[in-house]
């Protein structure tokens, strides 16, 4: 296959048609083959850009340079000098502004780079997360200061409420209304829960918030702690995070010696103060009830509900159980107002998300967008497209739980409504991106030797089930399967669904439903000819063979 | 990793351990994180001893030997097998995979010849599985003991495995 080095978009929406956006394709290609580039670069367009001021646009990668409004005559000229030169034509650069929406753009020295909206990274890895002055410097503890001095946890709850803000741990719970049950729950004591086990293959977006900005989990669980009226908090953060639960630890150290924690915050009748718990390696303390359990010091497997913790939680008391990044959300959120929140992001999710992106592609990271930008918009132009050679296959979105999406969905708008609108489940935003190399059965394979293996075993459904299901899509892998095994799968799959107990059985099928929903064909070439059509898989009579040597 | 003044006999472990993380239930797995951490397992007499020392009617904390066992066999961190001097844990996970892991698990299986779970003669290693460890950006990640290696190959194995004593 030869090798692109560069690719152009041309904008070919009604309005850039109109404004000559034909004319331009046709420059481009012609400019390319007078430069005899015509084989390292490639045409394309791109619609739907709903920019009508800088129309007709065009885009160059791998640099994700944007050039706009851009007229039929510029184009010998930019192709000269962008692609034979190697130089940007700063004269030609769309203003930065909002690109598709949802993407602004930045001015820099090798172009544009696209513009992340940092809400909840805002100060990771740029202060130092060790000193507390940073962070104060940093607006920080204002929220609180301000939610002490001037606000009831009545009109808290009410500014989260509107904000829209809906839990970031995969389920998308909107967290004022949280806040609301638990402050209207009997009981005296009440806990607000940190959930910082975040376990979720390919999700680490905790873990920077974390090690980079310690204190906005301090500041937000004291802020969550007025509102829904409790006095004691703990962050229940995963056993591997070494240098997170350090960090913390020092944090919340000198949130005490600050008069942040503690007794009479502020000045203020209000008391609340902070433990750490750090588990000790089990995905599934990541659902909220068997991190309870975990907490009250027993094996972490998940409650039957309801009652749910919301009434009866930590030791039976109403609870309220957040995630970090939902978390890391509130005090912005308090400082700048509930509109301000929701002018970002789409009407039905508002606000960011933070993105891990992994796989086959240019960069690997964490990324913090508004809700609503599309999966190609995130590879192309934050992750910087395919790696070399690599064409897009699927994608896998949330974590082992999440949906496996082909390729021909890239273009759906990544937040809670448009994903589930598709079957498409957001999950903790890990993106995991494999090229044409990656075989599903494999994939798959590899995602319920993972569950097999996370299942608590309380109830029968997920532990027989995710163990069956590996054992079918294991035989099927090595060319042993049977076609009406996969009725049978699907069996499974339906009785994990309606039977398990919590979410890892319930969402452990997810993978084996899109295998068969998207990628049939790739899974019967696996059982009809007994050959991996990617050739990953280890076919059994090629085992025997090497065996027989 | 741990202080060296410490004497490493199982009592006077436990017994810093719940002077650290406290004596009442929830401590427990913290408590058998850090005997875990000095002795690489939790043995049969550690249970044994956390017991006699957390068991306490009259503060209505109530512990069987059976729960211990229980909450040791069900946390990936705690071992309840003895462990060699270091162990090498891979990530397994799909985000590792799909980036070249299982070459990377190959090597490290035929370069120790030995399976998931086990520890060689010499005692000098032990090899596991384990989810991820949230560092995907740089994957196949492999850890040994609290060192970090990411993005792995199968050449630099020998190289990586040579720094241990």
């Amino acid at each position: 296959m030869n090798k692109k080095r560069a690719m152009i978009l041309v904008s070919n929406d009604p309005e850039s048609i109109r404004l000559g956006a034909n004319e331009i394709i046709q420059h481009v290609t012609e400019s390319l083959a007078s430069y005899g580039l015509q084989d390292e670069v490639d045409v394309s367009t791109v619609s739907d850009v709903n920019h009508s001021n800088i129309l007709p646009l065009v885009v160059v990668y791998p640099e994700a340079v944007v050039y706009g409004p851009v007229k039929p005559s510029d184009v010998r000229y930019l192709v000269e000098e962008h692609l034979y030169k190697g130089r940007v034509v700063e004269d030609l650069l769309a203003p930065p502004k909002m690109l598709t929406g949802q993407i602004g753009w930045l001015r820099g020295h090798k172009g544009y780079n696209p513009a992340e909206h940092r809400i909840v990274l805002e100060r990771a890895g740029r202060i130092d997360p060790d000193n507390i002055e940073e962070y104060i410097t940093a607006s920080g503890y204002d929220a609180l200061g301000k939610v002490l001095s001037d606000m009831t946890p009545e009109s808290v709850i009410e500014v989260i409420e509107k904000s829209g803000l809906q839990g970031r741990g995969g389920a998308g719970f909107p967290t004022g209304r949280k806040w609301k049950f638990v402050r209207a729950a009997q009981g005296g004591k009440k806990y607000i829960v940190c959930n910082a086990d975040e376990s979720e293959p390919g999700t680490f977006k905790d873990r920077i918030v974390l090690e980079g900005d310690p204190h906005v989990i301090i500041e937000s669980m004291a802020i969550a702690a007025y509102a829904i009226g409790a006095d004691e908090g703990y962050i229940y953060i995963r056993g591997e995070y070494g240098l997170a639960y350090r960090r913390l630890e020092k944090a919340i150290l000198q949130a005490r010696e600050f008069g942040l924690l503690g007794k009479n915050i502020f000045g203020t009748e209000f008391n609340f103060d902070i433990h750490i718990h750090a588990g000790a390696g089990a995905y599934v303390c990541g659902e909220e009830t068997a991190l309870l359990e975990s907490l009250e010091g027993k094996r972490g497997e998940p409650r039957s509900r309801p009652p749910y913790p919301v009434t009866k939680g930590l030791w039976n008391k109403p609870t309220s159980v957040n995630n970090v990044e939902t978390l890391a959300n509130i005090p912005a959120i308090i400082r700048n107002g509930a509109e301000w929140y929701r002018s970002i992001g789409t009407p039905s999710s508002p606000g960011t998300k933070v993105y891990t992106i992994m796989g086959n592609v240019n960069f690997s990271g964490v990324i913090e967008v508004p809700m609503g930008v599309t999966l190609r918009e995130v590879i192309n132009i934050y992750a910087k497209g395919m790696k070399p050679g690599s064409t897009l296959k699927l994608a896998q979105t949330g974590g082992s739980s999440g949906s496996i999406i082909p390729a021909v969905l890239q273009d759906t708008p990544m937040d809670f409504e448009s994903f589930r609108k598709a079957g498409v489940s957001l999950g903790s935003g890990a993106l995991l991106i494999c090229d044409q190399e990656t075989c599903i059965v494999d994939l798959v394979k590899v995602l319920l030797q993972f569950f097999r293996f996370e299942s608590c075993g309380k109830c029968t459904p997920c532990r027989v089930g995710t163990q069956r299901s590996y054992e079918i899509v294991d035989r099927i892998s090595k060319g042993q399967g049977k076609l009406e095994e996969l009725d049978t799968l699907l069996e499974l799959a339906a009785e994990m669904e309606r039977a398990s107990n919590c979410g890892l059985g319930q969402t452990a099928t997810v993978p084996i439903r899109d295998m068969l929903k998207h990628f049939r064909t790739e899974v019967e070439a696996h059982i009809r000819s007994g050959s991996c059509p990617t050739g990953v898989c280890e076919m059994a009579q090629e085992v025997e063979k090497i065996q027989v040597k | 990793m741990t202080a060296p003044t410490i004497d490493r006999d199982v009592v006077s472990v436990v017994q810093a351990a719940i002077e650290k993380h406290g004596n009442s239930r929830d401590a427990m797995i913290p408590v058998l994180t850090e005997i875990n951490r000095v002795f690489g397992y939790v043995s049969r007499e550690a249970i044994h001893e956390v017991r006699k020392q957390l068991h306490d009617p009259a503060r209505q904390v109530h512990i069987a030997e059976s729960q211990l066992y229980a909450l040791t066999s069900f946390y990936d961190m705690l071992s309840t097998k003895p462990r060699g001097r270091h162990v090498i844990k891979f990530c397994e996970n799909a985000p590792c995979h799909v980036v070249g892991g299982k070459a990377v698990w190959d090597g490290l299986r035929e370069m120790l010849s030995l399976e998931n779970g086990e520890t060689t003669a010499d005692n000098k290693w032990t090899l596991v599985t384990t989810s991820c460890l949230g560092l995907c950006s740089v994957g196949p990640v492999v850890l040994i003991d609290d060192d970090m290696y990411g993005n792995v190959t199968p050449e630099q194995i020998s190289e990586i495995l040579g720094k241990y004593e």
